[in-house]
């Protein structure tokens, strides 16, 4: 198995919080890596770290065998890893269309003289985003809202169209944060469909996620953190029994076996 | 307000070739209909501000950067076109793009540093850069004439024909103002239009898509700079005499009052604003120092009830809040 994504060692402080603590992890080409932990484990700084937002206090990030510890975003994003994030980040007063169009940028080339004359450069970038946008916005079910201002749809919908928007740079790691959070069971059943359709289609994503009906139903391999630190790593069997996951959930001395948090 | 906006929408639609044509050949004969200069000053003068409103919005209302001083680079325009038509008597055809693109580096110059400032931050550090702008134009005398200004700056000819008053120098204007929404029309509508607006909406989402936000940021700013150049450029020979007192910053508010007035991140907004701003400076000419007053009260009885402008972007007519209502009580029966 191929390592796609691997944090060797990762920390990162907030003056004198841990927000996360040495972790090490590795996600292989093919997973559905699920990532979970209470409230302030240092989960979404830990994606954070990945994507390029804040730079590590210490350790170093690897991503398809090249180094990308502290690279901007938006380099990150070109070598091939996109995101969404908890709090839903779409470009609100845009159309659900023209924000899965940006998610095309890097595989575009138009300059500006491009832009103004119209040239064949253009012509093929436009028509590029325009049918590959229908495309994907079909398979996020959304084509009746392809013209409706993305801030104006409902929760649910918007972390559709966040996904979306990151499938359109066809990436080769898909980190999703808190994909379900804000839809309804029937959203989240469909969205736990989606992912692992993707899974099958090559992507590899790494999710966190607070549902553990969801986690333990989609994930091939999952990661527990607390208080910054990783406590345990494995398949969801694993997790479930494991006895410091539960202590970090629900405290000493009571064993829940999976359910929902 | 939308439903006007969406009725007068779907009639251009449908007579789009006739009403264009019908426009341009009343467009070109304007200075026929009004043949007195007092009034093709005026129009004159609202074809200017579409290009300096506009030019403006482009960095406020598409990147959302904002920009108080852009009066600055209006000056830097004009001045380059005088003093190089004056000294190295360079044509103004030639001048327009050389004065535009002058302009841009001094818009990359003053934005490289406040990259990664946030909007506040550059928008003090164009107001002063504007100031000191209108400073060097003031006490470099040996340029730029000092206090006295320049004057004779020589007119711009083709083909024998001089443009030498308002009549003639209107066709300039709105060939100029023509070419800007074109151009910028097909940019906004581009790639590049699509990643200023990202910026705009959310900066940190727009990186983690690949945009290149500085960059990109930057090109923005050298943009809307290139059309103050180009609007200080054909300003100069139009007035044939500038000083240091058309560019101060009450210059770069009056430019601002018209995109903001208009609406900000639409071509149509600052058309809509310097038609309006300039047909009201002349109507309270008699109260010409209250002038900035009446703006200021427009302004704050827009934000109350139109937050956006007359044409602005967010908010629009797109938003569509109807249409997902309706999907959702569908969806509801049906699951019923
Ligand atoms: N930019 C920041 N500056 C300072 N502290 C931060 C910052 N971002 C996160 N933290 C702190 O780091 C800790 C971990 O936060 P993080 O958001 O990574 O948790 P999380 O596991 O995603 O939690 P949740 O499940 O609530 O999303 C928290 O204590 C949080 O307050
Ligand atoms: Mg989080």
């Amino acid at each position: 198995m191929k390592v796609l994504l691997e944090a060797k060692n990762v920390s990162k402080h907030f003056g004198g919080l841990k927000a996360v603590d040495n972790v090490d992890m590795v996600i292989y080409e093919g997973d559905i890596f699920g990532i979970i932990g209470p409230n302030g484990a240092g989960k979404t700084t830990f994606f954070n770290l990945c994507s390029g937002v804040f730079p590590v206090t210490g350790g170093e990030i690897y991503f398809n065998g090249e180094n990308i510890t502290n690279l901007r975003p938006d380099i990150i994003a070109k070598k091939g890893m996109a995101r969404t994030f908890q709090n839903i980040k779409l470009f609100n007063y845009m159309s659900v269309l023209e924000n899965i169009k940006i998610g095309f940028h890097i595989h575009s080339r138009t300059r500006m003289w491009d832009a103004i004359l119209h040239t064949s450069v253009y012509k093929r970038d436009e028509k590029l985003a325009e049918e590959k946008g229908m495309e994907i916005i079909e398979r996020v079910g959304l084509k009746d809202y392809k013209d409706i201002l993305a801030g104006n749809l409902p929760y649910g919908m918007q972390r559709m169209v966040e996904i979306a928007r990151a499938l359109a740079l066809d990436p080769k790691l898909l980190l999703l944060d808190e994909p379900a959070a804000g839809m309804n069971p029937n959203e989240t059943m469909a969205l736990m469909e989606f992912i692992k359709k993707l899974n099958h289609e090559g992507y590899t994503i790494a999710v966190i996620e607070h549902d553990m009906k969801f986690v333990m139903n989609t994930c091939n391999r999952i990661m527990v953190l607390n208080f910054g630190k990783k406590i345990c790593e494995g398949d969801p069997e694993y997790v479930r029994s494991n006895k410091e996951v539960n202590e970090a959930y629900f405290g000493k001395g009571i064993v829940v076996q999976g359910g929902t948090m | 307000m939308n439903e006007i906006i969406l009725k007068l929408k779907s009639i251009y639609d449908k007579y789009k070739i006739i009403i264009i044509l019908a426009g341009s050949i009343l467009l070109l004969l304007v200075p026929v209909i009004f043949p007195k200069s007092y009034i093709m000053g005026i129009i004159c003068r609202i074809l200017l501000y579409i290009i300096l409103a506009g030019g403006l919005n482009v960095i406020n209302g598409y990147s959302s950067q904002f920009c108080i001083g852009y009066a600055g680079f209006f000056c830097i325009g004009a001045y380059t076109e005088a003093i190089l038509a004056l000294r190295l008597k360079i044509n103004f055809w030639l001048l327009l793009p050389i004065a535009g693109i002058v302009t841009a580096i001094a818009g990359l110059l003053i934005c490289l540093p406040t990259l990664k400032l946030k909007g506040k931050y550059l928008a003090l550090v164009t107001l002063g850069f504007s100031e000191i702008v209108r400073l060097i134009a003031l006490n470099w005398s040996s340029l730029t004439g000092g206090p006295m200004g320049l004057k004779g700056i020589p007119v711009p000819k083709i083909f024998g024909i001089e443009f030498k008053n308002s009549l003639s120098y209107y066709y300039i204007f709105l060939f100029l103002v023509a070419i800007f929404l074109f151009v910028t029309r097909r940019v906004i509508n581009s790639r590049i239009g699509r990643a200023w607006m990202s910026i705009r909406e959310d900066e940190q989402a727009a990186r983690s898509l690949g945009v290149d936000t500085s960059m990109y940021k930057a090109l923005n700013f050298m943009y809307g700079a290139f059309w103050a150049g180009i609007a200080g450029a054909a300003y100069a020979p139009y007035t044939r005499y500038i000083d240091s007192t058309f560019f101060t910053l009450d210059e770069g508010f009056n430019i601002l009052s018209m995109a903001i007035i208009g609406g900000m991140g639409t071509l149509i907004g600052p058309v809509a604003g310097s038609i309006v701003v300039n047909l009201l400076t002349e109507l309270l000419r008699p109260i010409s120092e209250y002038r900035l007053v009446a703006y200021a009260i427009l302004i704050i009885a827009m934000m109350w009830l139109r937050p956006q402008g007359l044409f602005g972007a967010s908010k629009s007519i797109l938003a569509g809040k109807e249409i997902v209502k309706k999907a959702r009580k569908a969806e509801k029966e049906a699951a019923a």
